[in-house]
């Protein structure tokens, strides 16, 4: 099986890895960088598990082809933290109870992070559209749309 | 086993194709058969060619290359008519990956995009430089599109409209898009087209022949409405019946027609 | 989202303030889940992992004539195969764990298929892909058998036997029947006297849990000569037997880590990973991971069974329900799982919430040639309880009544006798009827707005325990033979009649505790009692002779494994070898003590009965004692 070395950006980390020709981009990250953090649900881009940002953009990392992220920067949950310092995202979803299972929790994160970053003074509806592609099969949507409009009412506090 | 290939070109992708290879475009329908184990593929072929990502509006027509994602179309300021229908492709994240392109290939119940695309009387053109009319194109589906191409649609002549029953993301019962051009008042070379309704998204003949000549109103289509799945046989799948489809695709029709909420 | 509470509703019984319902609270777990480290089965990495794809049946029935793997072991990535012949028992059921039912399901089918996606081989590669490769190049003979996919026709002679284990095409209850009963007084005669009856059926499909981290194992070889597996399971020691039974391993060599589960609602408990993975990396040497795809998880997966009701009703003008009659069919798919289980719970709910003197249900676990069912939140209740609120509904329309009003009326009150000779208490469904109308603006009668759980329960006959007739219809293997209508009292068997007022230890009607250590003190379950008067007891009548009654004795428990009462023991498969005795000769040892000349010891019973928590037979522990506390 042929190998493709990739280099790219992983959470503001020069990072790089052998990717199997082939291979998405969420096995790549799970087994070949190690980032544990995005989740599989489907491998056919219908749970929204496995968002990842590149460049920016929100993407399915299970319908990415892993060599496809050469030379750009992707984030994951993982790199969401400073150090011990959460994102206001993530502080909001402990404090709203925005999470049971947990393993739709990475995807949502980034959706909702993908939506911030671009809207940060969100309604509600467009926070049920951000998350829209994202399944929560514990059904704690209610929640998580709490959690981050509450997310983007600290950010414009703290602005 | 497995191979990828990128070329600079789409020309000369389009010539690595063959027996045993897939084209890959943003990913979100190889990379499924590729996940789920697609035996039957050795080599994906790929192309960095920097025209299949433009969208151009020149003298009324609006071109969209090939890998322009559901996002880029979202993001333009052109294309405020095709938001909707861009916005009923997927989640976001999907959006970031599916491209027109690939929407021709999307199997049933998906390729909303390409309803829309046969409502506005698109053209295919190929990496060969063949043209090709989109209603065409979709019986056999050969050769690489690098681009689709047609006229903006005048005013609000344009609508869509996706009937799911999961919001906001949800794969279509049925979707419908039609282009209801006008002369002296009367509707005339008008454009209806179905997705779900069959194998790929279909044109609704029969309706648009009744349109032609009516007025846009309750009477005025009511012949349009009786005729709504004349020739039709949807498919029966999880999401809906054959007959569910058939029933409703009038109620549906109407609602497209007259631009009335549903509810 | 406001919360309302009723805290006027019962709030004599209760010390609680209900401060912490409705409030975000922060979870113990939440920390690694929004920074995506908690540790889901798959987020531990192992250098070399290799991946295990099955080969499944395209076929409802089919007969495995021959598998040809030739091209498939030479392929690029293919490590091992794993033939039905690599398991060292190659047969279980997932409650032969407690005792329940019979082994009936390979691990990997070797003779027939009895569903589409049934597992005939698994193949361990390098990778997903290459595993997935080599399974599409694996040529299976298929004899392709007729099959049946619906309840009641897998209960006709003509219907192909889908499970060979239970060749009837249902379980076989109490070694005696094919069906599980519930009788309570004299539905027939209630029916006959009765201003209307009311009949209607009711079908519910399968569910499929669906959640989003689909099952999955990884096991490894670790020190000591241990496996060490990572499992979704949502039953560690569930998965932990059955891995041991089905490898003749003694669980003392698995070590099984689970516990951080990305959702479940009950499709994660049947095991079927853990034993693949473990057998995997134990002829490999090799960590290996056993993970469906979601087209597995949604084609394989065991999901909610689906079941068909039919109900019978008697029922007054004034809408009183005198007599209510189940017909119920739930569809195992192709082997047991849990819903044997499934329904003996059922049975246990009906004839719902509702005070009705006269009850009987046959209930049936069928076996079809259809993905095999197990448990899904709620299962073996909630889909009959869809059915029963739709046929209130019918009823309320028959005698022209408010639904509500209905359900107030029929509803349990504190002390009614349930058809399964418990009590009542803690009913509430009154107060909801009331809650919910008011709520809805639904205008309720001022009688029905005056009614209370806490009033006219157990008033006049409603604590009875009436005469029962008995019958002994539908015992195993009739019904196949002679082609029986599957409703109770459909038949011409015995019948007999249980008096009035007694407990019976018929396993139709109820068991007796089986010990008495079984008896709970409700304050060890942190329910508050009065102990200035003991709690009522249960009246325990001494049981008569009544000819000509059913069969009398209760069935004896299971044969095998014999086990001394008091100490349940693992099965075989557990003990590597059996206890070696003493070595009494050897030279070091010391003399033998006069201990050890006694004969054979009682088995350990501990002085103080262990307190499970039941206090009567029949009697859950999450609800016994005092009302709500």
């Amino acid at each position: 099986m042929s190998k493709t070395p990739v280099t790219f950006r992983l959470n503001g980390e020069d990072a790089a890895a052998f990717a199997d020709a082939g291979s998405n981009l969420l096995d790549f990250l799970r087994r070949s960088v190690g980032d544990l953090s995005p989740k599989y649900g489907c491998g056919q881009g219908t749970c929204g598990a496995c968002t990842v940002l590149i460049d920016g953009e929100p993407h399915l990392a299970c319908i990415t082809l892993a060599e496809t992220v050469s030379g750009r920067e992707v984030r994951t949950t993982g790199g969401l933290a400073n150090g011990p310092t959460l994102d206001r995202l993530q502080e909001a979803f402990i404090d709203k109870f925005a999470a049971q299972c947990g393993y739709c929790t990475p995807g949502m994160l980034m959706a909702a992070t993908a939506l911030l970053d671009k809207n940060p003074n969100p309604s509600r509806q467009d926070v049920i559209d951000a998350i829209g592609g994202n399944i929560c099969r514990c059904t704690g949507y209610e929640p998580i749309v709490d959690a981050i409009l509450e997310a983007s009412r600290n950010t414009r506090g703290a602005a | 086993m497995l191979r990828v290939d990128t070329y600079p070109t789409a020309a000369e992708a389009a010539r690595a194709l063959g027996p045993g290879t897939r084209f890959l475009g943003g990913g979100s329908l190889v990379m499924i058969e590729l996940n789920y184990g697609a035996s039957d593929i050795d080599r994906i072929v790929r192309t960095s060619d920097p025209e299949l990502k433009e969208i151009r509006v020149e003298a009324g027509r609006v071109h969209l290359g090939a890998l322009v994602s559901m996002s880029d179309v979202l993001n333009s300021r052109d294309l405020d008519f095709l938001a909707p229908v861009a916005q009923a492709v997927g989640g976001p994240a999907v959006r970031s990956a599916a491209s027109v392109g690939g929407n021709l290939f999307a199997p049933h119940p998906y390729g909303d995009f390409s309803v829309a695309l046969l409502a506005l009387d698109a053209m295919v053109q190929t990496a060969d430089g063949v043209s090709h009319a989109l209603e065409g194109y979709l019986a056999d589906r050969s050769g690489l599109v690098t681009s689709v191409s047609f006229a903006a649609p005048a005013g609000n002549t344009f609508a869509f409209r996706k009937v799911r029953r999961v919001r906001p993301k949800g794969a279509s019962v049925m979707s419908m898009a039609c282009r209801l051009s006008r002369s002296a008042g009367r509707l005339s070379d008008v454009r209806v087209a179905y997705g779900a309704m069959g194998p790929t998204a279909v044109r609704a003949k029969a309706v648009e022949q009744a349109l032609e000549g009516a007025t846009l109103d309750e009477r005025g289509i009511a012949p349009a409405l009786e005729r709504a799945t004349e020739g039709l046989d949807p498919p029966t799948d999880a999401l809906a019946s054959s007959w569910y489809r058939k029933e409703t695709a009038v109620v549906h029709l109407r609602r497209l027609l007259l631009a009335e909420d549903a509810r | 989202m406001a919360i309302e509470f009723r805290k006027d509703l019962f709030a004599d019984e209760r010390d609680d303030s209900f401060d912490q319902i409705g409030q975000p609270r922060i979870r113990q777990d939440i920390e690694g889940h929004v920074t995506g480290r908690s540790p889901f089965f798959d987020d531990h990495l192992f250098d070399g992992l290799l991946h295990v794809r099955c080969v499944r049946s395209p076929h409802h029935h089919a007969r495995v004539r021959s598998i040809d793997a030739s091209e498939a072991e030479g392929m690029e990535g293919v490590v091992r195969l794993i033939w039905p012949r690599d398991i060292p028992r190659n047969m279980n059921t997932l409650l032969s764990l407690i005792g329940f039912g019979r082994d009936d399901e390979p691990l990997l089918a070797d003779r027939k298929t009895a569903y589409v996606g049934e597992p005939v081989l698994a193949i361990v590669a390098t990778s997903v892909q290459a595993a997935q490769r080599a399974v599409a190049a694996v040529r299976v003979d298929w004899e392709v058998l007729p099959h049946v996919l619906d309840v009641e026709e897998a209960l006709t002679p003509d219907a192909p036997v889908v499970n060979e284990e239970y060749p009837n095409n249902t379980f076989d209850y109490h070694e005696r029947y094919d069906h599980q009963k519930l009788r309570f007084g004299d539905p027939e005669a209630a029916l006959a006297r009765a201003d209307h009856v009311v009949e209607g059926t009711y079908q519910m499909s399968p569910i499929e849990q669906a959640p989003v981290e689909t099952c999955g194992a990884i096991a490894a070889p670790e020190t000591n000569n241990r496996i060490v597996c990572y499992t979704s399971t949502q039953a560690l020691f569930f998965s932990i037997g059955v891995t041991g039974k089905l490898l003749e391993i003694p669980s003392s060599r698995l070590h099984f880590i689970g516990g951080t589960v990305g959702g479940g609602f009950g499709g994660k408990v049947d095991s079927h990973h853990e034993p693949i993975a473990v057998l995997a990396a134990l002829l490999t040497g090799k960590p290996v991971k056993y993970m469906w795809d979601r087209a597995e998880e949604m084609q394989a997966g065991a999901p909610r069974s689906g079941e068909r009701w039919r109900i019978k009703d008697g029922v007054m003008n004034d809408g009183r329900i005198v007599a209510r009659i189940f017909t119920g069919f739930f569809d195992a798919g192709a082997y047991t799982r849990l819903t044997s289980y499934g329904v003996q719970k059922c049975t246990g709910h009906l004839p719902g919430p509702y005070t009705i003197p006269n009850v009987a249900s046959n209930i049936f676990c069928v076996y079809t040639n259809r993905t095999p069912s197990t448990a899904m939140r709620g299962f073996g209740i909630t889909g009959v309880d869809f059915a029963i609120e739709c046929h209130m509904d019918k009823v309320a329309e028959r005698v022209g009544m408010d639904p509500i009003e209905l359900r107030i009326f029929n509803a349990y009150r504190d002390g009614d006798m349930k058809a399964h000779r418990r009590l009542a208490k803690n009913c509430a469904l009154i107060e909801s009827c009331q809650v919910v109308a008011q709520k809805a603006d639904w205008r309720l009668s001022a009688d029905a707005m005056a009614q209370s759980s806490l009033t006219g329960g157990g008033a006049d006959w409603r604590a009875d325990i009436p005469e029962t007739v008995t019958d002994d219809e539908g015992k195993i293997g009739e019904r196949r033979r002679n082609g029986l209508a599957p409703d109770p009292f459909s038949g011409s068997g015995q019948r007999g009649r249980v008096a009035a007022g007694i407990f019976t230890d018929h396993p139709a009607t109820g068991n007796a505790p089986q010990r008495d250590d079984m008896i709970a003190e409700a304050a060890r379950l942190g329910f508050k009692v009065d102990t200035g008067a003991p709690s009522t007891p249960m009246p325990q009548t001494e049981r008569p002779d009544v000819p000509p009654a059913p069969p009398a004795a209760a069935p004896p428990p299971p044969a095998e494994p014999q086990r001394p009462q008091g100490a349940p023991t693992l099965p075989s498969a557990y003990s590597e070898a059996p206890p070696a005795p003493a070595p009494t000769s050897a030279p070091s040892a010391p003399p033998p003590t006069p201990r050890s000349a006694e004969p054979d010891p009682e088995p350990y019973r501990p002085e103080q009965p262990f307190q499970r928590g039941v206090k009567r037979p029949g009697v859950s522990r999450f609800i016994s004692g005092a009302r709500r506390r």
